[in-house]
């Protein structure tokens, strides 16, 4: 049967002869996970407000473009949701899957952008403590994304092989630490506009 | 039309071929080896550093014959500089905390014995661990790769306190690509300790086999768990602090450097950091560091006593709620590190009170370990003696800290030799006699031989009396005020204390030439040694069910299923006084 | 072998005890007005530690001793109380531990930090660099000249980085390498790091602070017995760090006006 990336089906492996308790193991791992990353930035989040406290705090302008980024990431999590739909229903995956990873892939693009933007006010790493939280806070999350990205490249690139069956456990747990990005970038998002 | 893959029915295939048995194995058991023996490599390097420290304070002009080949300029012609003492010292630290402490007895046998103690087949991520296990691999070469470079390890001590790790090579030698190596090293460090937490909650949470409970779990094994879960929350703060200062030292930012300062004459860049910000961060991790290396030591100590005393401890769960309650109050008193660190003093004594409370799972740990041994019947081996050794030691490192958490003896006592005697008490006697109890008791189970006993008493009893002459002595100098981080005594009153440094000198030579012991021991019984049967020592838990060494796959192809606790000794049972856990037989006391 | 442990900690645990017992390591004399409370504190806890410390050493040691190596097949039983009366053993102990010395040992620290200063305390600015200690007086006009760490210049002895040129209130102000203070008045040391951080420490003083770069600390004591004493820095602060370290000289008040003068005419 020929296999195109679109009609292809994919069944989802629902009742696989797993090693008892390794699928509930893999989605506690993905919890633990999203654990420690948010222990992560709530220690650069209390840095911040340390900083803030001893004075010589000047505001950034916010590069518009971080918002046009946050709706392309909310967007790229409801396309993310309706390719755990299609899997139940067999499908569409393949094109759900591969829009989340564009999306994905345009809002690292427009981080990026918004640095640039941020570089030609002269704003740099190390130019003010604003700028240095605003570069590692955005440049942390984006390197945390691009891991979330490259873990959906390697789910797309399972079923455009056309003959794979894609375990549901597996699209659970990235959606689920995609969906967390989405929600850390939210969290991000508030406090660069009201703190820096 | 699809097609399904034949899902394994085991969570990696059976090893094949040299460097996936033995290097980039994916099996638990050969990754705690792996991680036992890079302990082993560092305890030794930590251990030679800390006699040539030791070397140099009481006898500052002598030779040291090659020293000069590692170090030009940090040892000419053999005699240790100042600057190059605190490169010593800063390298035996970071060394001994992470590399030891977390590493062997956590990472080595935790990963060892943690899914056979549990009935499963290996750890949830094989691939992970795996990782891990190499992250931390990399990091330790990065680490002592500073011993080569040109300007030598950096000398800011194992917290590496901003702004003098932080400025870069203006304040002194070692900072500059030393000090950035260190950061790296650390770094990765963290990366791979937080693989190995995920890999550990993952695994005791969803790995356990039919019948074992939480509760039924060994009390080390709670240990690991417990462990693995402040692991998580420590290392997920060291760090984004080593991100941030490896920013303030490369890239020109200043989170942890003010103003205005003026090192070696030449004004720096900066403007704006807070020193204190490092403090904070630092603690908030280094605090419950402390806990990660003594917990699955206490862990350990309780399952080698409890086989050992041939009866039960008087509450295994009272051990683990008191284990999980130190776990959550050593994140509430940071601060204590900090009581003179010019943060606010109303904190220091916010910071006192959950330190003074700690005190009490501490102190139920010890009363129900004191009071288990009465009325047992103790077997005296080497594991038995370290483990008891061990209660000991934690009495007597435990004290010590009754004066520190309080601020305002604080004041006097702070950076000074008592604290030194107190930290190396609690970690490095307690918990490396927690390793060594492991390590005796394990050993057959893990190469299949015995080691050899007479030798191990031997061991114990020079480690014992020489760490008590070594480190006692460390009390009595704090009192009078002999200050720590110091290469060399040029205050007034110190040549009257130098007898007391000498004497510990010696004993410091003495009890390390007695650790060869045990690596001849380690080394010789692992090819030499009596061939070990699958129970030496009558114990209940799961990995005294299954052969030694384990198969590939730990339990065949069957899945243990789990009918009692691992307490039940002093019991009738068909194979003494013991039942084991996997064992249907009923339990008949009396 | 059991009864060879048990006899060995015993042992351990009675020579470690003795030098604390005899006294042979204490602290020096206490020339504050504070350190009096810290040292009662000290005592104190070294009491409770002390007893502490024995009891579970020659508990363990004669439990070993007692129930090592019984018979095989021997019978085992508990501790009359088991787990309970550890449990409540523990928190009786520990918990009047914490009360008498956590919220009594309040007072000593709250003598060092929450008293502010008298109004008329002297001032004294203490400035910690690698690896020395200096400290400024402010002259005549009572009041610090600002610094100016760019002008910071060790040759010719400018420490603070002073500009008596520009700022009127540097041109009286006095530099000295050891901190001469009148006993009997109490001090007020205003801490100011130059690069790294560093710490003050006098051990007779019953005083420990560290200088913190970017951050105004101030400490104050008053001294009660003339004499020299040594300050020694105990934050690791490089390779000088063993050896950065000044000295407390305390007079009467006679011999501190005498060398005030003696300060001011060399200016």
């Amino acid at each position: 049967m020929s296999a195109t990336a679109i009609t292809t089906t994919i069944s989802p492996q629902t009742s696989s002869p797993h090693l008892p308790g390794s699928i509930e193991a893999s989605r506690s791992g993905i919890w633990v996970g999203i654990f420690a990353i948010i222990m992560s930035f709530a220690a650069l989040t209390s840095a911040l407000l340390v900083r803030q406290g001893s004075g010589e705090w000047s505001h950034i302008v916010i590069p518009s473009i971080l918002y046009a980024n946050t709706a392309i990431l909310l967007l790229s999590s409801f396309t993310m949701e309706m390719s755990r739909r299609a899997l139940a229903r067999s499908t569409g995956v393949t094109t759900w899957l591969a829009v989340t990873l564009l999306l994905g892939f345009s809002f690292v693009s427009g981080q990026y952008l918004a640095w640039r933007h941020l570089a030609s006010q002269g704003l740099y790493l190390a130019t003010n403590p604003n700028s240095s939280f605003l570069y590692v806070f955005t440049g942390m999350h984006a390197l945390h994304l691009l891991g979330g990205i490259a873990v959906l490249a390697y789910l797309l690139s399972h079923v455009i092989g056309g003959h794979t069956s894609l375990r549901r456990h597996l699209l659970d747990n990235t959606a689920i630490y995609w969906h967390f990005m989405g929600g850390l970038w939210l969290y991000l998002l508030f406090v660069i506009v009201t703190r820096l | 039309m699809e097609q399904t893959l034949p899902q394994p029915a085991h969570l990696h295939a059976p090893p094949e071929g040299f460097l996936r048995k033995y290097v980039f194995s994916l099996d638990h058991k050969v990754i705690g080896k792996q991680y036992y023996g890079l302990a082993l490599v560092a305890v030794f390097t930590g251990m030679i550093l800390s006699w040539l420290m030791r070397f140099h304070l009481v006898w500052p002009n002598a030779k040291v014959p090659g020293l000069d080949l590692l170090s030009k300029t940090g040892a000419p012609g053999g005699v240790i500089t100042p600057e190059y003492y605190l490169s010593l010292l800063t390298m035996h630290g970071t060394l001994m905390v992470f590399f030891v402490l977390t590493n062997a007895p956590f990472a080595g046998f935790g990963n060892f014995f943690l899914p056979i103690q549990i009935g499963a087949e290996d750890m949830a991520f094989p691939r992970f661990n795996m990782m891990s296990f190499w992250t931390t691999a990399a990091a330790f070469v990065v680490l002592v790769l500073a011993f080569f470079i040109p300007d030598g390890p950096p000398i800011s001590g194992w917290t590496a306190y901003a702004p003098l790790s932080a400025v870069g090579s203006d304040a002194g030698p070692g900072l500059g690509w030393g000090q950035n190596l260190w950061a790296i090293s650390i770094g990765l460090f963290c990366i791979g300790q937080l693989l190995g937490s995920l890999n550990f909650i993952a695994t005791t949470l969803d790995l356990r086999t039919k019948g074992m409970t939480l509760m039924r779990m060994p009390i080390c094994t709670w240990a690991w768990f417990i462990t693995s879960c402040i692991g998580l929350l420590a290392f997920a703060v060291l760090l984004p602090a080593c991100l941030l200062l490896i920013l303030d030292r490369m890239a020109g930012t200043s989170f942890f450097i003010p103003s205005g300062l003026v090192v070696s004459d030449r004004l720096q860049n900066h403007a704006g950091g807070s020193p204190l910000l490092w403090q904070h961060l630092f603690w908030f991790f280094g605090h419950p560091e402390v806990y990660i290396a003594i917990l699955p030591a206490m862990g350990i100590v309780s399952h080698v006593l409890v086989t050992s005393m041939r009866k039960p401890l008087l509450s295994a769960k009272v051990i683990i709620y008191s284990m999980i309650s130190i776990g959550f109050l050593s994140y509430m008193v940071w601060g204590h590190h900090m009581f003179v660190s010019g943060m606010n003093p109303f904190s220091s004594l916010l910071f006192s009170f959950p330190t003074l409370t700690i005190t009490i799972p501490a102190t139920i740990l010890t009363l129900i370990w004191l009071g288990s041994l009465y009325g047992a019947n103790i077997r005296i081996t080497a594991a038995s003696l370290f483990a008891l050794g061990f209660i000991s030691m934690f009495v007597s490192g435990g004290v010590s800290g009754f004066f520190l958490a309080q601020p305002s003896i604080d004041i006097y006592l702070h950076a000074t030799y008592f604290v030194v005697g107190h930290f190396h008490m609690v970690m490095g006697v307690a918990a490396i006699f927690g390793i060594l109890s492991g390590t005796y008791f394990w050993f057959p189970k893990m190469f299949g031989r015995m080691m050899n006993e007479s030798l191990g008493k031997l061991h114990f009893w020079f480690t014992f009396i020489g760490t008590y002459c070594i480190f006692m002595p460390f009390h009595y100098l704090g009192l009078v005020g002999n200050v720590r981080r110091y290469a060399s005594f040029v205050d007034d009153f110190m040549p009257a204390l130098m007898p007391v440094h000498r004497f510990v000198t010696i004993a410091a030579l003495i009890t390390g030439a007695a650790q060869f012991i045990f690596l001849y021991n380690l080394i010789y019984s692992r090819f030499r040694g009596k061939i070990a049967s699958a129970n030496p020592w009558d114990g209940t838990s799961l990995e005294w069910s299954i052969p030694s060494p384990p198969p590939w796959n730990n339990f065949g192809d069957k899945h243990p299923v789990i009918y009692h606790d691992p307490h039940q000794y002093g019991v009738r049972g068909s194979k003494g006084d013991f039942v084991m856990q996997d064992s249907p037989e009923q339990i008949v006391t009396g | 072998m059991g009864k060879l442990f048990g006899v060995v900690v015993a042992l351990i645990a009675i020579v470690s005890a003795y030098p604390i017992v005899a006294h042979w390591y204490v602290q020096p004399i206490d020339i504050s007005t504070h350190g009096h409370a810290i040292d009662e504190q000290l005592a104190d806890t070294m009491a409770e530690a002390g007893l502490s410390f024995l009891a579970a050493q020659l508990l363990l040691g004669f439990f070993v001793w007692r129930f090592s190596q019984r018979k095989p097949g021997a019978k085992v039983w508990n501790i009359p109380g088991g787990a309970t009366l550890m449990v409540a053993a523990a928190f009786i102990l520990v918990g009047t531990e914490i009360l008498a010395l956590g919220v009594l040992g309040q007072k000593a620290w709250a003598n060092v930090y929450f008293t502010p200063p008298k109004p008329d305390a002297m001032q004294i600015q203490a400035q910690a660099g690698q690896f020395a200690f200096y400290f400024r007086y402010p002259g005549v006009d009572g009041k610090f000249g600002p610094l100016h760490p760019d002008k910071i210049d060790e040759g010719n002895s400018n420490f603070f980085g002073l500009d008596p040129a520009n700022d009127v209130e540097s041109r009286d102000d006095i530099v000295s390498a050891e901190l001469d203070v009148p006993v009997n008045h109490e001090i007020q040391l205003l801490m100011h790091a130059k690069d790294v951080g560093h710490s003050f420490y006098v051990r007779e003083l019953r005083i420990q602070q560290d200088f913190v770069p970017g951050l105004d600390l101030a400490v104050h004591f008053t001294p009660t017995q003339t004499g020299k004493y040594e300050i020694v820095c105990t934050q690791l602060c490089g390779l000088g760090h063993y050896n950065m370290k000044a000295y407390l000289n305390v007079l009467s008040q006679e011999d501190f006006e005498k060398w005030m003068k003696q300060k001011i005419s060399e200016q």
